[in-house]
């Protein structure tokens, strides 16, 4: 039995804004020199404290979902997502449920494109972790990172191999980067990965056609390679329990990176009851058309826009993409362009391939270079003219009869002998001179 | 609940979710209570609203938001953080560990 | 006694140095030492010398220089601990204050207790309070009412010049009725929540208890306004509310809706309900009848709002970062967290909290309506008199019934104030509400003072 791949990504994305996301503290999680030490009561969630949104954040958000292809609400809010741990201090999350700030968005991919059912704002959590302390096992919690803003962006079941997502991951990330609003680095936690992945019979069972009756959720994933094992080895461990005539079981497995395998880590009700309701303490916001403009004017020239435009200009794919990653050698091709638009696609190469030390050489110098200087010297040319000449009778012959594409042919043929080097204005007036006899 | 009774297994479920020990007694107090108070909150039902809005703000207020910067007035030094808990460990607030 | 004085009057004294500020606080202690444990008003006072000290640091020409005051014991303070009169805080010292605590200190005035109360705001008696039943001063037998009990009760004993409590389905309303004082539920969003511990947000306010509507006045005007830490509060400039006290409001529409005075009533109350309109009718206002059919839609309504978000607002006294163990709760609070979450679980939500949100249109539509006909609304503030300790709090349904003219008002976040309008035969204390449209409480306050310029009711305390 041959099985589909049938898998969505969720990613979460750590806003590197100056301060949280509901309150004025410091926004540095990851570089604090010791645990608690950037709360205040709101992010502590202690009694009487209120949540502001943090306006840099929304607009960072808007523009993660433009930037993915998303609508934006024109209304939008808040609500509260409610669970109990330890490292959820008020008892809720908040975030939004119904109302995100984008929704339906796509990314392109060479597999097919992968839809963005949503993207939207949320705060992040504590940082809980384990150590026995007087023999017993505790968790001990950290509240930096309590209400840092969170982006979360949701896919459809669009991705169907593990090189699709890796592919798909890369460009999200590369795009946010470009952005500006946040690192992505996965070392740091700054970008949190989960799958939810289920098998299909149906090999026609694409995007759009019928989902089957399970989902498992993956979580743990600390890098897009680690993402790409995490669906190649469900793959194979639903196809086994498949073949068997039996379903997977719908629950959160965590993805082990020594072994390469996932191991299950709870039993996943259909959903959990979160008793979402609409945040009281934070008035709705109101996307009005003049604020859009606005954050839509911080749209950078995107990766992908970049590369097509080096392709438009002759450069080769491969070479563009190399070049749209590194911003040096970008602006020096945005040079050569604006001085020779057709030596681009050469001084393309020649970057890649490291023909150029372009730290020491300025456009303007390489491309004198290039410019190999022309024979004008009708010393040196007129013989060489005269050798062709008298090397071809026939055709001179035919020139004089009235044959005028001959002349082309002896124009070719002394570039030709002069390694491309002769000026070919020289030339042709030494031929016109000497085929006029 | 509209128009079923609360069950014994409703409460039990429910302060499951909200973290509340309950007795025995408490759950049956509790059961009896809820009960009570739902015959006179279902009366509501009776109103029809299935062309009305919702209204969850009252102040008609919108985009009250803050500007990104660091407020160093608000916030906390690690000993104040910790000075409530009952139980910390080098700058961290513990609990029992929790089991997956 | 001269905390018998206007707030106005002692600040005068202060000043040309005929009163002495340090007596007025004497005075207050000996109140506190001689009534408070009897009758479990406070909850926690301040050392009487470290209050004298503060008192030294303070400059004579702040807007309230000098003036004690208690807070109901849901306001962050880092003086006190705060407590919302639930176990699970017993130890609890914030870190940070209130905003409106904040506001007062500016002003010069002092906190002198936390006063005790329902707690987490769940009651309208203080008699769900881990620190004591809260007792009535008129008659210690009796409820004091609530949820902000205490505090309203220090204000009739003087254990203080004003006090502040807060409402949510009538927390300031209720008591200040059963207590002879004046109480103000402020329009929603015109002062800050900031440190006050949520209830339910969208219908919590913090307003003023005080001896008369002119001491009212003046408190207000320290604490009202925008705050950046409440994204609730409204940037509409504050009113000059002294100021409107001074013109005497002239031939206002007195809306009486007929539909209010239907069942469940007292009949002494509804009597005197009657008698205060012809009052008002002889002040040269209009009485003008309105359709006002929403009591007990306002309560079913308020009944699935207030239980849903205060689920959810409890839902951080894990014990982690503070306070102890969710097994501390009451019944009565155990009670309301378990409504709440039911009414918001999957399947429920829009039987309950959705059909609830949407019956609050409903509401502001009829109260649109009613003020097209009307510059104020009369109602009474109490259906029934102060219950005997123990006879409310054993019944979830009187308990919510008690709160039957209170909910239509909470559920709009308009302004509503209630002042002493006579007595019942059994010598205890009745009040009204006066509503008014959003932002009208320099109307409220105008009419209120007017009232009491021409009647005595409020000058009026018990006998201890």
């Amino acid at each position: 039995m041959t099985y589909q791949l049938i898998c969505g990504a969720e990613i979460h994305v750590e806003l590197k804004t100056k301060s949280k996301m509901f309150c004025g503290c410091k926004n540095d999680p990851f570089h604090a020199a010791k645990p608690n030490i950037y709360t205040c009561p709101v992010c502590l969630g202690m009694p009487g404290a209120l949540p502001v949104p943090n306006k840099q954040a929304i607009e960072d958000c808007i523009l993660i979902g433009l930037a993915l292809g998303c609508k934006i609400a024109k209304v939008s809010k808040f609500d509260r997502k409610h669970y109990f741990y330890p490292d959820l201090p008020k008892g809720y999350q908040i975030s939004q449920y119904d109302e995100p700030f984008c929704f339906e968005g796509l990314v392109k991919t060479s597999f097919g494109p992968v839809r963005i059912t949503r993207v939207h704002m949320e705060e992040d959590t504590a940082k809980m972790h384990h150590e026995t302390v007087d023999g017993k096992k505790v968790s001990l919690i950290d509240f930096n990172r309590s209400s840092v803003p969170l982006v979360e962006i949701v896919t459809e079941p669009d991705i169907k191999s593990p090189e699709q997502a890796k592919e798909f991951l890369k460009k999200v990330r590369d795009i946010i980067r470009t952005l500006g609003v946040a690192d992505c680095d996965m070392e740091k936690g700054g970008m949190r990965l989960e799958a939810n992945i289920s098998l299909s019979r149906d090999l026609s069972a694409q995007a759009g056609g019928n989902l089957p009756n399970y989902k498992v959720e993956v979580k743990n994933i600390n890098s897009f390679r680690f993402f790409a094992n995490a669906l190649t080895t469900e793959f194979a461990r639903h196809s086994e329990i498949l073949d068997r005539g039996e379903v997977p079981v719908q629950e959160t497995r965590g993805y082990r990176s020594d072994t390469s395998t996932t191991v299950s880590q709870r039993v996943k009700e259909d959903a959990a009851d979160y008793r979402y309701f609409p945040d009281p303490d934070i008035p709705p916001i109101v996307i009005s058309n003049a604020w859009l403009t606005k954050i839509k004017s911080r749209l950078p020239e995107l990766p992908t826009s970049k590369i097509e435009y080096l392709i438009a200009l002759g450069v080769v794919e491969s070479t563009a993409k190399i070049i749209v990653a590194n911003q040096v050698m970008m602006e020096y091709l945005d040079q050569v362009k604006t001085l020779d638009p057709k030596m681009v696609s050469q001084a393309a190469k020649d970057l890649v391939n490291k023909k150029v030390d372009y730290q020491k050489l300025s456009p303007e110098e390489y491309l004198k270079t290039k410019s190999v200087s022309k024979i004008t010297d009708k010393s040196i040319l007129r013989p060489i003219i005269e050798k062709i000449l008298s090397d071809n009778p026939i055709a001179v012959a035919d020139y004089k009869a009235g044959k005028q594409n001959a002349f082309g042919f002896f124009v070719g043929a002394v570039i030709k002998a002069t390694s491309g080097q002769a000026d070919p204005k020289t030339v042709h007036n030494i031929l016109t001179a000497s085929l006029s006899i | 609940m509209t128009n079923n009774q609360i069950t014994n297994q409703d409460v039990q479920h429910l302060a499951k979710l909200v973290s509340l020990p309950l007795t025995d007694d408490r759950l049956n107090k509790l059961v009896d209570q809820i009960t009570t108070t739902f015959e006179y909150i279902n009366t509501l039902q009776a109103i029809d609203t299935d062309s009305t809005q919702e209204t969850n703000q009252v102040t008609g207020l919108e985009n009250i938001m803050r500007e990104d910067v660091v407020e160093e007035s608000r916030m906390l030094s690690q000993n104040q953080a910790l000075q409530n808990a009952k139980h910390t460990h080098n700058g961290y607030f513990l609990v029992p560990a929790i089991l997956e | 006694m001269l905390l018998d004085l206007s707030l106005q009057k002692l600040l005068a004294g202060y000043r040309d140095n005929s009163i002495d500020p340090v007596e007025v606080i004497r005075e207050a202690y000996h109140n506190i030492e001689n009534h408070s444990q009897e009758l479990n008003t406070l909850i926690t006072v301040r050392d009487q010398a470290e209050t004298l000290a503060y008192l030294k640091t303070l400059n004579k020409t702040l807007p309230l220089y000098g003036l004690p005051y208690v807070l109901k014991d849901s306001y962050a303070t880092t003086e006190l601990r705060t407590t919302s009169a639930s176990k699970i805080l017993d130890d609890y010292l914030s870190l940070y204050d209130a905003t409106v605590h904040r506001k007062l200190k500016d002003a010069g005035a002092i906190l002198i207790a936390k006063g005790n109360q329902d707690a987490w705001g769940h009651g309208a008696s203080t008699e769900n309070s881990d620190y004591g039943m809260g007792k009535n001063p008129w008659d210690p037998t009796r409820v004091v009412g609530g949820s902000s009990g205490g505090p309203a009760a220090a204000v009739i004993t003087r254990m203080c010049a004003f006090a502040i409590g807060e409402d949510t389905g009538g927390s300031i309303r209720n008591p200040a009725a059963w207590n002879n004082i004046s109480g103000l539920r402020v329009t929603y969003g015109r002062v800050s929540r900031y440190g006050c511990i949520s209830y339910a947000s969208s219908m919590d306010t913090v307003g003023p208890f005080a001896k008369s509507v002119e001491d009212l006045a003046l408190v207000l005007s320290v604490i009202a306004g925008v705050d950046k830490y409440d994204a609730t509060t409204s940037p509409k400039p504050v009113d000059d509310y002294l100021a409107s006290l001074a013109t005497s409001p002239v031939k206002l529409r007195i809306g009486i809706a007929p539909e209010m005075f239907a069942d469940r009533l007292d009949s002494e109350i509804a009597t005197n309900t009657k008698d205060f309109a012809d009052k008002l009718a002889s002040l040269g206002h209009e009485l003008v009848d309105i359709s006002l059919p929403v009591a007990k839609m306002s309560l079913a309504t308020y009944y699935i709002l207030a239980p849903s978000e205060t689920s959810s607002n409890l839902g951080r006294y894990d014990g982690i970062r503070y306070g102890g163990t969710r097994a501390l709760f009451t019944q009565e609070s155990m009670r309301r967290i378990m409504m709440g979450s039911y009414e918001l679980s999957s399947g429920y939500y829009d039987a309950y909290y959705r059909k609830a949100l949407k019956i609050r249109t409903l509401l502001l539509q009829t109260f649109q309506d009613a003020f097209s006909k009307c510059d104020v609304i009369l109602l009474p503030e109490n259906p029934v008199m102060p219950p005997l300790l123990g006879d409310l709090i054993g019944d979830p349904l009187a308990n919510m019934l008690a709160d039957l003219y209170n909910t239509p008002v909470s559920l709009v976040g308009s302004p509503s104030l209630v002042i002493p309008s006579g007595f019942h035969k059994n010598g205890l204390p009745i009040g009204v509400q006066l509503v008014g449209p959003k932002f009208s409480e320099s109307l409220l306050l105008a009419l209120g003072h007017q009232y009491q310029q021409n009647t005595a009711w409020h000058t009026r305390s018990p006998q201890l």
